[in-house]
């Protein structure tokens, strides 16, 4: 199982901050082992995000993204106490959730 | 003997069933794998079905003029126009231009910030697609003092 995500979601007015910070390796198919052989791709596919269990964010991502990806939105209308989950789904199937507390 | 309301009915059960699959084509959003594993800028938004961008001012970049390390390069990509449906980001000169794609929700304001790895100095471009259809980007220059796609 994957490292949990660090979520920060800060309320700013009417507004909610959402800074997500994932742990994954993000290899992205073009490096080569001690060997020569090819390592292969692992990467973050999708990412969603839910805002008191409503999408608010979808995204496909490839093998470009920094390893250990880190991604800021902002959801235009919330307050503290809302709840943020996001997810992410890799090119092996695995998957991750994790929820926050705006504060 | 089957009536017409049993056979609509049935069918009505089993599309339900192919939409909650992710069967049904336009159902759900399948991974845009040909456009991620493309390898230029044109074969990028052929994959996609879009034309090319036109460079637009309400479509904005930010990203450093150098960095200094090629696998951690933030980048954030904004929008004020109305009617963007998706931000695309992409990096001309990497092995796969296309870094991501984000679906744009009325629920968020369309600005996104990531980091991207980048093998080698080069234009980088954000890219806002239009529910019409038209795409607009916006690009800056990146200079990459060490590449991030090497070994």
């Amino acid at each position: 199982m994957a490292d949990p995500m660090r979520i920060r979601a800060q309320a700013a007015g009417s507004k909610i901050n959402v800074r997500v910070l994932m742990s994954h390796e993000m290899e992205s198919g073009q490096r080569k082992d001690v060997n020569g052989a090819p390592i292969p791709a692992w990467h973050i596919q999708e990412v969603s995000a839910t805002h008191n269990g409503a999408e608010v964010l979808s995204a496909e991502w490839g093998p470009g993204v920094s390893k250990n990806p880190y991604l800021q939105f902002t959801v235009k209308n919330g307050k503290a106490g809302d709840k943020i989950s996001v997810t992410w789904k890799d090119n092996k199937g695995e998957s991750r959730t994790d929820e926050a507390t705006v504060s | 003997m089957q009536t017409r309301r049993e056979v609509l009915k049935r069918s009505g059960i089993v599309a339900g069933l192919l939409l909650g699959a992710g069967l049904l084509p336009g159902a759900a959003q399948a991974y845009s794998k040909n456009a991620f594993e493309a390898k230029s800028m044109e074969d990028v938004f052929k994959a996609l079905g879009l034309p090319m961008p036109v460079e637009s001012a309400e479509v904005m970049l930010t990203a450093p003029d150098i960095a200094e390390n090629g696998a951690v390069v933030p980048m954030t990509m904004a929008s004020s126009l109305s009617g963007v449906t998706k931000m695309l980001l992409l990096v001309e000169k990497n092995p796969s231009p296309l870094i991501a794609q984000f679906m744009v929700n009325a629920a968020v304001d369309i600005q996104y910030q990531t980091r991207a790895k980048m093998g080698e100095s080069c234009d980088v471009y954000a890219v806002a697609v239009m529910a019409y259809g038209k795409t607009m980007f916006a690009r800056k220059e990146v200079k990459v003092t060490l590449g991030g796609c090497g070994g």
